[in-house]
């Protein structure tokens, strides 16, 4: 069962993430990355990583997209013109570094994969999931854990400060 | 055929399925009968009567209703988004159904459709996602007042999502696990404190540092309902219908269904988190009864909302939003940072 | 259980899919969602290494690399909109003022 359900959420993450690159209207694009997010924050599920899951959405689905549509809302994007001989070359090239990418992953799965050795000691899952992240958070990783909320005070001090725009400068009109 | 009854994923997967559609065919009725009541008691608020024409006081109204709208013409204004138009009704009821699956309606396993142990950060991620209807619907319309409403709900619904998420969390601290079951049964029992059990269930409101979450919970949740004094992104008097200004026929009927399906959904949660859930005289004896609690209960939090919107006026936006930054956001941090400190200390000393 | 070397395929495919979209695209917002699928791609990584590992150390990765793509998103569009404002375009090809 499980993995059928994986290779469902699979290639749906896959079809979908390729929409997002290969549609013209960027709202659309966005409505496809959800897609695509909603659909890996299911391969979390399944790779029984439920806490991560949850966040995912909670943060890429509802808040990330959230902000990347009223944007795209408030520029009042439509349909990208994508046409000329230089566009067409920078396409090819673009898919041609890609196939290249995936070449040397197939590569790499070939000749270079070694598993390593498992972990002894089995994380202390009781209470769940989120229970665990939290122990771990709390107790090993708890100065770069504060460090995130200094991040995102600084993000959110920068974001306002640019998205207020510059003001006019003095003695002219803007 | 034999083989596959036995296999005990498959009986799970069948009783799951059976939950899911008592609960679907049970919602719908519901929620008809909820705009009927809600109808009733907005007549009755205002001296009226409210319906009273189809059958017996009216109740076959919502028959009549869905009747109705099922024939109604479906009107595409020119220049929307085709697509986005018509995705942006079915995800509206899409968040409240899929959350329904984890509340618990009475003793697990049998009242519950799966117990996942993240089940409060399922109902939190669902929540999130119900801003794209409203946005969606607003902007593919085409409609000036339809995007203004949209864009007015999504920052609505976003500032306060914050506040509704930071007021579960001293829920969380007392009962130590996300799975809603838990969180039911975390409160069995009498209340006891001074020492002494006190003749109060242990309901999460009865603990002083879940009163003011619980009301901040019921405060943002009026909000994320869009539902009076917030229901500033359909206010009527200002912009038309807001974001659903354009949707008429069944398109529109999902929007209604849609907002009377969170309603429905988030006073369970609050019924789950601070009002003991199933919990009630008699359920340790006669399981079935904790549905028959969990209902009473929600059908009196679903009875208040329709009382709320028919008494108070709308708030203005700046009123709104400031309210929302400026007072619940503080307020619910400042109560998470008590009731850490409380339960810290209580489990030391 | 989902062998590691299913999620790390689709973690290699998602990344190339990512990078395909950065150099194909022209508008700004465009490439910036795949730099999201990047991110994202990496997190697959992690998550399933995490799960081969027996480990939380990767899931708690995971939780950090979320933080810095949500502040990165904020930041990112809040400077796409002032581009936006200055050049009424977001085409990162017609953003060439340095070109000379």
């Amino acid at each position: 069962m499980v993995p059928y359900l994986f290779l469902g959420f699979a290639a749906l993450l896959v079809a979908t993430a390729l929409m997002v690159i290969l549609h013209r209207n960027p709202v659309t694009s966005a409505l496809f990355l959800v897609l695509s997010f909603s659909s890996l924050a299911g391969i979390y599920l399944l790779l029984q990583a439920e806490f991560i899951g949850m966040v995912q959405i909670i943060v890429y689905a509802g808040a990330s997209m959230v902000l990347f549509l009223f944007v795209i809302m408030y520029l009042n994007l439509q349909h990208d013109v994508e046409k000329g001989a230089q566009i067409a070359l920078r396409r090819g090239i673009g898919w041609m570094v890609g196939a290249l990418l995936l070449l040397f992953a197939g590569l790499l799965a070939k000749k270079g994969w070694v598993s390593g050795p498992v972990a002894a000691l089995p994380p202390d899952t009781t209470g769940g999931n989120a229970a665990a992240i939290g122990r771990v958070l709390y107790s090993r990783f708890l100065f770069p854990f504060e460090i995130t909320s200094i991040l995102l005070l600084v993000a959110m001090v920068g974001a306002i400060v640019l998205a207020k725009g510059r003001p006019a400068p003095q003695g002219e009109a803007e | 055929m034999a083989a596959l009854m036995q296999n005990e994923a498959f009986q799970v997967a069948l009783w799951a399925m059976v939950k899911v559609g008592i609960i679907l065919g049970v919602m719908l009725g519901v929620v008809s009968y909820l705009i009927y009541a809600e109808r009733k008691i907005c007549g009755h608020i205002q001296a009226r009567t409210g319906p009273n024409r189809v059958g017996p006081l009216g109740l076959l109204q919502p028959i009549a209703d869905v009747g109705k709208l099922l024939f109604k013409e479906e009107f595409i204004p020119a220049g929307a988004n085709k697509v986005v138009f018509h995705i942006a009704p079915i995800l509206a009821v899409f968040p409240a159904i899929v959350t329904f699956s984890v509340i618990p309606m009475g003793p697990a396993p049998m009242f519950v459709v799966t117990d996942i142990n993240v089940g409060l950060l399922l109902f939190l991620a669902m929540s999130s996602l119900g801003v794209y209807a409203i946005t969606l619907g607003g902007w593919s319309s085409n409609n000036k007042y339809a995007l203004l409403g949209g864009l007015r709900s999504s920052a609505q619904m976003i500032s306060y999502e914050l506040a509704l998420g930071l007021s579960t969390i001293p829920v969380l601290l007392r009962s130590g696990t996300l799975s809603l079951s838990g969180i039911v049964d975390s409160q069995a029992g009498n209340l006891k404190a001074f020492g002494t059990t006190l003749p109060l269930p242990n309901w999460g409101i009865f603990h002083w540092y879940l009163v003011l979450p619980f009301f901040i919970f019921l405060i943002c949740s009026f909000a994320e309902t869009n539902r009076a004094p917030f229901d500033l992104p359909e206010a009527e008097g200002e912009l038309v219908a807001g974001f659903h200004t354009e949707y008429s026929s069944m398109k529109w009927a999902l929007f209604f269904l849609g907002e009377y399906m969170n309603m429905i959904v988030i006073c369970s949660i609050m019924v789950t988190l601070y009002l003991g859930g199933w919990h009630g005289p008699g359920v340790d004896k006669f399981a079935p009864l904790g549905l028959v609690w969990f209902l009473t209960k929600l059908f009196a939090l679903l009875f208040f909302f329709i009382w709320v919107r028919w008494t108070y006026p709308r708030l203005r936006y700046d009123q709104l939003m400031g309210f929302g930054w400026k007072v619940l956001l503080p307020a619910s941090i400042v109560n998470v940072v008590i009731a850490a400190v409380w339960l810290y200390w209580r489990a030391n000393a | 259980m989902i062998p590691t070397e299913w999620a790390l395929a689709l973690s290699a495919v998602l990344f190339v899919i990512g990078v395909v979209g950065v150099l194909v695209r022209r508008n700004a917002l465009v490439i910036f969602m795949s730099i999201e699928l990047m991110l994202n791609a990496a997190n697959l990584a992690f998550v399933a290494f995490a799960r081969q590992q027996n480990s939380l150390d990767g899931q708690i990765f995971v939780f950090f690399v979320m933080t810095v793509a949500a502040a990165e998103v904020a930041v990112g569009l809040a400077i796409i909109v002032n581009l936006f404002r200055l050049r009424e375009t977001v085409f990162v090809d017609e953003i060439n003022l340095l070109k000379g």
